[in-house]
């Protein structure tokens, strides 16, 4: 799958956003005044970057308003709906904590919740691809959520707590690759099946049906650097999860280490995030005698 | 909306004979040429003289070279359009509704006013029916020639989708799958077809015909036999006239 840049800003930093808004929907860390609207500028800029993000990519983005009408069907179509409530209640929860000193912890409680519904939802968008079989699986929504969370505690300063989730992650993660990188060949999809010509033998692409390229080749069947794909892997999960761990458990609690820890998990995460569209094969390569 | 019909009053598609095609192409060129002047935006094509030309089609012809474990290899042309699923995953996950399947004949078709182009259609459809038009922004896909099909401007014959009409060695047949009596029904049933992908659970409506048998090479013992003297003496007028001769 086209890994394009505009997704990949989209699903790590509305995680990151929605992550943090987690952790201050519970309460945590218990703050009020400036410090408060710092950080919950924080955590509406990075959710709100993402979800504008998400809209660059689009054929005609001024009738992206429309996305909100399918909530019954649609998993794009929920994740709109549950980022905006969600937003909107730890709007209000926010301006109590920051204006007034209050913490209406039930409004709270239910952001916090929708928060994490919203990151569901997004990786259901690509967990509900039967046609990506990489994709198609439990992980993709485990590794979603425990990135969001491990960001959004990392940015809370909850050291102990973040290199735990971080670790989760690593764990996921690894899982994750270990079974998508059979789970094609296990989906029961081959250019037999495709063709329904496996019948009469072993089929093998004579002739594509267009000397050129064409958007199904560009979107679904993308495999630019997918030969680097296992030096990114280990760069990714090293940066991802096992430095800011190990940054957060090593050195003293404070702003500066934390931004590092930070910054280090987010570039991982976003060559993760790179690899999880980069190596996503679709069936539809099938047809094309790819993967 | 985008929730599938529970039920479509007719299930129109096509049926392709993969023993008739020949892989002309015609149909891919009838199919853009009517599709590029009529419903919803055309189909652009993008450096169409340059170095990279690429396009959008609704139907594109593959050819596969299938080889059984004995014997020659086979060489089949496979044309793809949209199957119009009675399980459209393309539908569901349309979050605008531009996407939809109608009650009244089971056609996949796309509302381009209210379509946002996030492509997420064409990510569901295992078949790679759907492109994104790179000029318009919206997604595009066999409308079964809606605008053609119930057409009364268009003489009777013509009432058929672009593809069928073209083709040839009439190789595509269109027609209504829920009637047990129609053209496509008997030809189903007649040559057995399969569903593409069926691991995908989509339940295409579109059928493929399969390749008939090929005629087996007689082996030379065989031959020998059909080469064998039909006759020691000669009979018949040629026996006169061979005697005649003779006795000259």
């Amino acid at each position: 799958m086209h890994p394009a840049p505009s997704i990949i800003i989209f699903t790590v930093f509305s995680g990151l956003g929605f992550g943090l808004l987690f952790w201050l929907g519970i309460g945590i860390p218990d703050i009020s005044g400036w410090n408060a609207l710092a950080i919950y500028f924080f955590a509406f800029a990075s959710a709100v970057i993402g979800l504008v993000a998400s809209t660059f990519h689009l054929g005609n983005p001024q009738r992206a308003w429309r996305a909100f009408t399918q909530w019954r069907s649609s998993w794009l179509s929920r994740e709109g709906w549950f980022a905006v409530i969600a937003l909107m209640t730890m709007g209000i929860y926010a301006l109590g904590i920051i204006f007034f000193e209050y913490a209406a912890s039930t409004i709270g409680f239910i952001g916090a919740i929708i928060s994490l519904v919203t990151v569901f939802a997004t990786s259901m968008i690509y967990a509900q691809m039967k046609t990506v079989p990489r994709w198609n699986h439990w992980t993709t929504s485990a590794l979603f959520l425990t990135l969001a969370v491990s960001g959004g505690a990392i940015l809370t300063g909850q050291s102990k707590t973040a290199a735990g989730l971080l670790l989760l992650a690593g764990i996921l993660q690894v899982v994750a690759w270990m079974t998508g990188d059979t789970r094609f060949g296990e989906c029961g999809s081959t250019i037999e099946t495709a063709t329904q010509l496996g019948g009469i033998g072993k089929v093998r692409l004579f002739e594509p049906p267009h000397t050129g390229s064409n958007y199904l080749l560009k979107e679904m069947v993308y495999t630019v650097g997918r030969k680097h794909a296992g030096k990114l892997r280990k760069w990714s999960i090293m940066l991802m999860c096992v430095v800011p761990a190990l940054i957060l458990l090593v050195l003293p609690a404070n702003l500066f280490v934390g931004i590092i820890a930070l910054l280090t998990h987010l570039a991982g995460t976003l060559a993760s995030r790179w690899l999880f569209f980069a190596e996503a094969e679709h069936v539809v390569g099938l047809y094309y005698g790819r993967r | 909306m985008t929730d599938l019909p529970k039920l479509t009053q007719r299930k129109l598609g096509l049926v392709i004979d993969l023993d008739t095609c020949v892989g002309c192409h015609a149909c891919v060129t009838a199919c853009k040429g009517w599709n590029t002047e009529n419903y919803g935006a055309p189909l652009s094509d993008i450096d169409a003289y340059g170095a990279n030309p690429v396009g959008t089609f609704l139907n594109r012809i593959h050819s596969y070279e299938v080889q059984p474990e004995q014997g020659c290899a086979q060489t089949i042309h496979f044309p793809k359009s949209c199957l119009h699923c009675d399980d459209a995953p393309c539908v569901t996950v349309c979050p605008t509704g531009a996407s939809y399947k109608r009650v009244e004949d089971g056609i996949v078709l796309v509302n381009e006013e209210h379509c946002i182009g996030c492509g997420l259609c064409a990510w569901a459809c295992p078949y790679g029916a759907r492109e994104m038009d790179a000029a318009e922004g919206v997604m595009k896909k066999c409308t079964l020639c809606v605008d053609r099909i119930y057409n009364e401007n268009l003489p009777e014959v013509d009432r058929v989708p672009a593809c069928v009409r073209t083709c040839p060695t009439g190789a595509r047949h269109f027609g209504d799958f829920s009637d047990p009596q129609s053209n496509v029904s008997k030809l189903v049933k007649e040559r057995g077809s399969l569903d593409l992908m069926p691991e995908q659970a989509t339940k295409p409506i579109n059928q493929y015909l399969p390749p008939r048998p090929k005629d087996k090479m007689v082996s030379s013992d065989q031959i020998e036999t059909l080469l064998k003297p039909v006759a020691k003496e000669p009979k018949g007028f040629l026996s006169w006239l061979d005697k005649a001769l003779d006795a000259l």
